[in-house]
This record gives C-alpha cells, structure tokens and sequence, in this order.
C-alpha cells in the first residue's frame, strides 16, 4: 500500500478538504456568529451589522459546497457513511441555512414581517452553528461502520460530548463575530462588540478546555496521539501556542486594538483546527475508515487536484478583491432618519 | 422489503421535491444574468436613463432570486450523500469532480461578484461594475454547464468503468464531461432559461402598459422580451426536436414513453395527440393519433418501423402516463410561446407593439408559462429514465441511503413546511417590486438600508445614487 508514502495524492486531498472545511469554519463562522449577537444589539444597529457582511456572506458559504463536493468526490466512501450518519444534523443545519440564507433579503422587503425574518436569521444561525458543532462531535466520537456502510442508529449522533461540541461552536463563531464587528463598526455598537468578545472569549477557552479534555477519552488513538512518546514532542507546543494566542487576544482587547482581535481569533480557530487534525489523521471516519480506504481512484483525485491548483490561487485572488472593495469601517451610529 | 420501498419512494420524492423548487431559481437567474448584463451594456454605451433605471430594478428582483437560489442550491448538494449515499459512494468518484468544478469554476464566480454587482455601484466605476455584473452571468452559465454534464452523464454515461465490486470509476474524462446528450440538454436548457426569464419580463411590462404606466421602461423591456420570444422560441422548439432525436438514439424506452409507444409499429408510426396511457393493459387507450406522423418526425421517413414498449421487459418500463402527460404540457407550451413570438412579430409589423391589448394580455397570462415547461421537462426527462439513476448502469433502488423512512419522511415534511413558507414569501416579495412600475433614479437593491454615512455601507452607497428623497422612499 502506498499508506506509508506521506505525501501522496490522498494526502493531499485530505489536505484539500481540511483547507475547504476550515475556510468556510472561519468565513462563515463570523458571518452566523454576527447573526447570533443580533439579539444582543440595539435595535437600530442592526442594519449595520447586516451591512458589514451583506457582500461577502454568499462567498463564504460557498466553502461548505466545496468541502461537501471535495469529500464526495475525493472520499465517497467516507462520504456516504457520515453523511446518513449525520442524517439529521444535517437537515437541520441545511434548514437553518435556507433561513439565514434569506433574511438578508427578506427583512429589507417587508416592514410588517421584518421581526419574523429576523428571528428566522437568528434562529437559523443558532440551529447551523449548533448542528455543525453536533456533527463535528459525532464525527469525532466516531459512528458505527459494517461492511463500509453506516450501520448506527437514528439518533447515534446525540451524546453529552456532541452537544458539547455543539454548544461550543456557538460560542466560538460568536466570539469571531464579535471580532469581525470590533473591525468592521464604530462608536456604541463596538463598545458592545468589545464587551460580548471579552465574556466570549472566556466561554470560548473554557469550550476548549472541555472539549480537549474529553477527547482523549473517545478513542484509544487519541489518548496515544497526545499523551505517548514520540507522538506528544508534536502534540505538546499546540495548548502552548493557544495559551499565546489566548493572551494576545485578551491584550487587544483591553487595549481596544480594533484591528488586532479578529486575525487573532482565527489564529485561535487555526490552532483548534491543527490540534484536531492531530488527534484524527490518518483517519476521514475516525476510528473505522483511513483516508486511505475512503479514497476515489487516482484519476478522480487527480484530476480533482488540477483543477484546485488551477483555480482555487484564482477564486482567492478575487475573493480577496471583493473584501477589499468593501474594506473599512461601515457606518457609523446610524439610525433611522 | 416494504420498507425499504417505502425509503425509496420517500427519498425519491424529496429529490423531487427540493429539486423542482431549486430548478425554478436557476431557470429565472440564468435569464436574468444575461438580461441584467445586456441592458448594462446598453446604459454603458448610449447612457440613457432608461436602461439604467430598468437595471436597477431587474437587479432587485435578481437580489431575491439569486438568494432562494443559492439556499436551496445548497440544499440539494447535500442531499446526495444523505438520501442518496449509495449512489455518491458508487458513482462518486465520477460525479464527485464535475460538481467540484462547477464549484471552483461558477460558484466562487458569481458569489465572488455578487457583492460588487449589488452593492458596489458607488465603490468601483462603471466599467468595473459591468465586470462584475458579466462574471455573475457568465458565472451561471458555467453553472448550468457543469450540473448539466453531471445530469447528463447519469442519462447517457459514457467514459467510465464498472469495477467487480460495482464501483463506477472514471475512465477518459473527456468522453464523460462531453457525453452525447450534454450538447443537446445544455442548449435546451439556457434556451429555457432565457425564455422563462423573457416571459416574466414581458409579462411585467404587459401589466403596466395595461395600466398605462411607466411608458417608456415598459415598452423596452416589452420590446426585448417580445425579440426574444419571436427568435427563441423556434429555435427551442428546433433545439427540442433534436433533443429528441438524441434521446431516441440512447434512452429508446424514454422516448416510446413519451410518444405513448406500447405497440410497435413495423410500418411507419403514428403521432398521438392524446390518449390515456394504460400501464395495466399496455395500451394507449381512447387515442387519438395522425397516422405516420411518429414516424416522420422521429426517423424522418414516414414509413420507417418504430419499436414500442412491447419490445422492452415491463420491469424496465418506466411509469408511462407521467412522461406522456409531462411532454406533452412542455411541448403544448412551448407551441404556446411560439404563437405569442408570432402574435408581436405581427404586432410590430403592424406598428401596434405598444397599444394592442389583446397582446399584452396575452402577455401577461403567459408570464408563468415557462416555469411550468421547465419543470415538465425535467419530469419528463428524469422519470422517463426510471428504474434507473444511471441510465443501464445503476437502479434508483440500488441507489438510497441506509436510513430509516421515518428519517426521510420527518425531512421531507420539514422540507416542504419551510419551503412553502420561506419561497412562496420570496416569490411575494418579488411579485411586489414587479407590481410596481419601474420610475426615474430607480434605488438599488438595498435602498431601504437605513444608513447616514452614504458611500460607506452597501445600503447607503445604493440610497445614495438616487434622488434626495429615496433613502427614506418607505420600505414596504
Ligand atoms: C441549469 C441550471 C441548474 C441546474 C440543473 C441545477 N443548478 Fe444549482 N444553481 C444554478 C443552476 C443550476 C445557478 C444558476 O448557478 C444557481 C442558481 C442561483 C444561484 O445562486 O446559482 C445555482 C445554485 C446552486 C447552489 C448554491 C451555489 C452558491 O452557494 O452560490 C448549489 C450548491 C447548487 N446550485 C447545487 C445544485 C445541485 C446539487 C443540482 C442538481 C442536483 C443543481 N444545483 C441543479
Ligand atoms: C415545443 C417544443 C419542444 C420540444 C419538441 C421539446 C423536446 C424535449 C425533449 C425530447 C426532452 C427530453 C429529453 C430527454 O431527457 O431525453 C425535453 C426536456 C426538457 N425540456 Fe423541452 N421541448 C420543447 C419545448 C420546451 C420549452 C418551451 C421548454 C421551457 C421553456 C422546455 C424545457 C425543457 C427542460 C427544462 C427539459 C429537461 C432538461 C433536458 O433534458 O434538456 N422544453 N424537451
Ligand atoms: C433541475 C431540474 C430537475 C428536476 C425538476 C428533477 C426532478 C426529478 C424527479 C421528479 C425525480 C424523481 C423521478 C422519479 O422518482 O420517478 C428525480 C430523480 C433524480 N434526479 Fe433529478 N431533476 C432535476 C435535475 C437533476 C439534476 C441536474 C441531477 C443531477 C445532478 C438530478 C439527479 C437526480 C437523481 C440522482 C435522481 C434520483 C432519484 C430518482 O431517480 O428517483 N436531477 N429528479
């Protein structure tokens, strides 16, 4: 088996997929987390926050599509076993997405339902960031596989550790949300921002806490990636580097820094990331399936591959393009008029 | 056995389902891309008022549309590995790439713009601005080619490898991205699109020139959607006889379906009109037909012998009345937009394009028309392939997810709650913009963003554009 080459066309599709998953974790975790403080914020400042993120939110969602497609077409095995595992956590997310999804439009068309579509942004948000947490703890928490087919009940998914995970991600895209409005607003509504992202943060690292705790106790494979020799030389500067971020961040934010949170919230999401990776590579269904077994054929791969090194430098340039058209702060205390 | 049929049934019809709702988006936002760019095009080089003003409001309209969309786009790229992971695990590593690309390739694309497009009228110049409004549309074409490759591979496959295991793995990707049927689909398919689009469009004229609003946007736009029904229409109708040709050469059963072919015909086969397709007996029964017709259109030869259904094992008929009944409303409609092409070709011809009411009351009925061709044809052409998913190579049986239909039927009924509720409210909210008559400084998508800073926010920067009192023009 080509399993122990470590650079191989799987791996670097493993790559792909984590890269896809955790640009749209960032992207569009700031854009539900803005959405779950909404009902925090006053009234009139609504509009603004919807306005910070009104351009860009389609683009981010985008990433999901990708990291769905990428996994299918790079993993299908994998594919079809978590996705009828996640059955439920998925429907709802995807409901949760249709709302959030037209909110943007719909609050501005009608001022009778504005509320209505307004909590449908909220709630919306709430049940997709809660449901992507789930999924990510009943994917961690592993699922019942026979003959390459998910053989787990209806309701597998739920446990203590998957609605920790869940409640987690709530608080972590708040957190990002939070940071993105510190850059992005002036005046009353980013003293509020500051407020929420000093409670968050707290929340966020006690979530981490918690979370890092349990994991090694799912799977034997964890335990030995973080606590057993030589394993752990690698493991061991991850929780170092958290704490850094962890107090730079705190900095910032008693400094009021405006422009420092945010990059250093995803630096705090980009460690969770690696720090997860370690614990489940070489596995796609931990505990059950390596990337390896779950592989598409190398002409899918490959061809897959092309097409990523052709264009993803490209949808980033643009992307980027369209970020920086929108660049700088949007309103100021702006209200009705 | 029974309830694994009764899973299939209910994941086949959530298929259907999400899908018919998601297809009427597309079909709109393909049309008008296109249109948005063209009359930013116009604006771009004759500077007129007008174009601008009607650009503007279609971009309002395309703001909503784009969003129902886009949510529901997501939705079904989901679905294939929930309800149907059989099939992603078995053709994945086929089907998987293509709809990776139309990712990378369409939908960076138009998201990546979008924003510019709706929002940035104030940030960037003109020129840029069209840049943007061009790549969303180009972007959904790029789309459409894509999802129709996909589609169209799973009709016609060709390029692949059936492993000992029952895997489907690629073979020669050029031969399955270009497989026979994608020329024929994809044309038909951007014509459809561009028909529907033209015929809302002209419908909403049509209801203010009957009210005598809005003259001068109104018979613009009237007069655009009118060329493009008169020059479209036979050319789809041209474009579907192909298609069907195309079809007859690979999917014999789809066709014989669709004509309502039980019997095989040695000498010359007729064309029914009408008739009552009886799966029970195997007859076509109360028919109407013209003689030798069939066979004429189908072979080009009236007395060319034709096989039917009789020639085919039952198991792999497919549910007959469904297709027959299908094509013939797409086709019934598509005769339809032809009679209204020639209607306004007369009309125009007569100088009367603006004042003939029967015209646009005409006009206005046939607004809808083309959602309900596009949404026949697809019935036409995905059940007319059934029992299988992938045409002679995977059963739709074989195909569904190991999930529990009391899993599949909670989703679905969530599914068509949230759907009904959140689309038919889209749908309200555009048919309200298009109630009203577009006017001069026409407001932007976002012109009721209440914003101080003008030039700063998305929504400030739109108000701004307009006149002094649209910022606060009422949001309703
Ligand atoms: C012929 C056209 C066509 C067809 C047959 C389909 N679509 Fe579609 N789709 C589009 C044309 C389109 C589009 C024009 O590109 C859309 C419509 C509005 C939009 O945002 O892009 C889109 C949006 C859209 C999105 C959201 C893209 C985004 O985030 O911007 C997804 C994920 C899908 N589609 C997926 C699918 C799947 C899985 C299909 C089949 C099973 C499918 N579409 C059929
Ligand atoms: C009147 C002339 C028409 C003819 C002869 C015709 C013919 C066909 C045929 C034979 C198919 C099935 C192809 C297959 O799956 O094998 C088809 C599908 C389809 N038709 Fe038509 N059609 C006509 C008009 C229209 C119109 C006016 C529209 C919409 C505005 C339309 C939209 C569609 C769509 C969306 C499909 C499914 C996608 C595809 O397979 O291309 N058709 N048509
Ligand atoms: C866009 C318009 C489309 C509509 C309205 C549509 C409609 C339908 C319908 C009605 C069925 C059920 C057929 C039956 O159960 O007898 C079906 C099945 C299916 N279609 Fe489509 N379809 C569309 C496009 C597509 C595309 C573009 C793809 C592929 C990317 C696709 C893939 C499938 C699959 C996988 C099934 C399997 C379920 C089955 O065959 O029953 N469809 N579709």
């Amino acid at each position: 088996m080509n399993g122990l080459m470590p650079m191989d066309m799987t791996t670097v599709m493993g790559f792909i997929v984590v890269f896809s998953i955790f640009l749209y974790v960032v992207m569009d975790g700031f854009d539900l987390g803005l959405a779950m403080l909404f009902p925090l914020a006053r009234r009139d400042d609504r509009n603004t926050m919807i306005n910070t993120i009104a351009p860009v939110w389609d683009g981010n969602e985008t990433w999901l599509v990708l990291g769905g497609g990428a996994v299918m077409a790079a993993f299908p095995t994998a594919y079809a076993i978590l996705l009828p595992a996640l059955y439920a956590p998925i429907m709802i997310m995807l409901l949760g997405l249709v709302f959030r999804g037209v909110a943007f439009e719909f609050r501005f068309r009608s001022a009778r339902r504005a509320r209505l579509w307004d909590a449908g942004f909220v709630g919306g948000s709430v049940a997709a960031s809660f449901m992507q947490g789930v999924a990510l703890g009943a994917v961690l928490q592993g699922v019942t596989v026979v003959d390459r087919q998910y053989a787990g009940g209806w309701f597998e998914w739920l446990t203590p550790f998957s609605v920790l995970c869940g409640v987690s991600v709530i608080v972590a895209y708040m957190l990002l949300g939070a940071c993105w409005l510190i850059m992005k607003t002036e005046g009353h509504l980013r003293d509020g921002a500051y407020r929420w992202a000093r409670l968050l943060l707290v929340a966020v690292l006690a979530a981490i806490v918690l979370v890092s705790l349990a994991t090694p106790f799912l799977l034997g494979t964890y335990w030995d990636r973080w606590f057993a020799w030589p394993t752990m030389a690698l493991t061991a500067p991850v929780p170092v580097l958290v704490a850094l971020v962890a107090l730079a961040l705190v900095r910032t934010l008693a400094a009021r820094r405006d422009y420092w949170p945010f990059p250093l919230a995803l630096a705090l999401f980009a460690l969770c990331f690696l720090g997860l990776g370690v614990s489940v590579y070489p596995y796609i269904v931990p505990g059950s399936l390596t990337i390896w077994q779950a592989a598409a054929p190398e002409k899918s791969q490959a061809f897959f591959i092309v097409g990523v090194v052709l264009l993803i430098p490209v949808i980033l340039v643009y992307t980027g393009y369209s970020y920086w058209v929108f660049r700088g702060k949007v309103g100021a205390d702006a209200g009705y008029h | 056995m029974l309830e694994q049929l009764d899973a299939v049934l209910l994941a086949r019809l959530q298929f259907a389902f999400t899908m018919s709702f998601h297809i009427v988006f597309p079909s709109f936002t393909i049309g008008l891309a296109s249109f948005i760019a063209v009359l930013e095009t116009l604006w771009l080089i004759t500077n007129r008022e007008v174009y601008h003003n009607l650009l503007k409001y279609w971009m309002r309209v395309f703001a909503i549309a784009f969003g129902m969309g886009v949510v529901s786009g997501i939705v079904m790229s989901y679905q294939f590995g929930t309800n149907w992971s059989r099939f992603s695990e078995l053709a994945g590593p086929v089907v998987g790439p293509l709809m990776a690309y139309e990712v990378m390739t369409a939908f960076f694309l138009e998201a990546g713009f979008l924003g510019v497009m709706l929002f940035g009228t104030d940030r960037v110049g003109r020129g840029l601005h069209a840049f943007a409004t061009y790549a969303v549309a180009v972007g959904t074409l790029i789309s459409a080619f894509w999802i129709l490759s996909v589609n169209s591979w799973m009709q016609t496959p060709q390029g692949h490898i059936v492993d000992e295991t029952g895997r489907i793995l690629p073979g020669d990707w050029w031969a399955i991205i270009f497989n026979p049927s994608l020329p024929y689909r994809l044309v038909h398919m951007v014509l459809a699109a561009y028909l529907t689009t033209a015929l809302v469009v002209g419908a909403c004229a049509a209801w203010h020139m009957l009210r005598r609003r809005a003259q001068d946007e109104s018979r613009v736009m009237f007069s655009m959607a009118m060329w493009m029904l008169l020059l479209v229409a036979p050319i789809q109708i041209f474009a579907g006889d192909q298609h069907g040709l195309n079809t007859l050469e690979h999917q014999p059963g789809k066709v014989m379906a669709m004509e309502g072919h039980f019997e095989s015909h040695p000498d010359g086969a007729p064309l029914y009109l009408f008739g009552l397709p009886n799966m029970e007996t195997g007859t076509l029964d109360h028919a109407i037909g013209i003689p030798r017709l069939g066979s004429l259109i189908l072979k080009h030869d009236m007395n060319a012998p034709m096989a039917g259904l009789d020639s085919v094992p039952r198991e792999m008929w497919p549910p007959v009345p469904v297709v027959f009944w299908s094509f013939r409303l797409m086709v019934g409609i598509g005769l339809a937009m032809l009679a209204l092409g020639l209607f306004s070709g007369l009309a125009r011809l007569k100088g009367r394009l603006y004042d003939w009411r029967w015209l646009h009351r005409a006009a206005f009925v046939m607004g809808p028309a083309g959602f309900v061709a596009v949404l026949a044809g697809w019935v036409t052409t995905e059940v007319g392939r059934q029992p299988f998913v992938v045409y002679g190579v995977l059963r739709t049986a074989d195909a569904v997810s190991p999930v529990a239909a009391p899993a599949v039927g909670a989703s679905l009924l969530a599914f068509i709650a949230v759907y009904t509720a959140v689309f038919m409210a889209g749908t309200l909210y555009m048919l309200r913009i298009m109630a009203r008559p577009p006017h001069d400084h026409e407001p932007g998508p976002s012109r009721d963003v209440p914003q101080r800073a003008a030039g700063i926010t998305p929504g400030g920067a739109m108000a701004a554009t307009g006149a002094p009192g649209d910022a606060k023009g009422g949001r309703r």
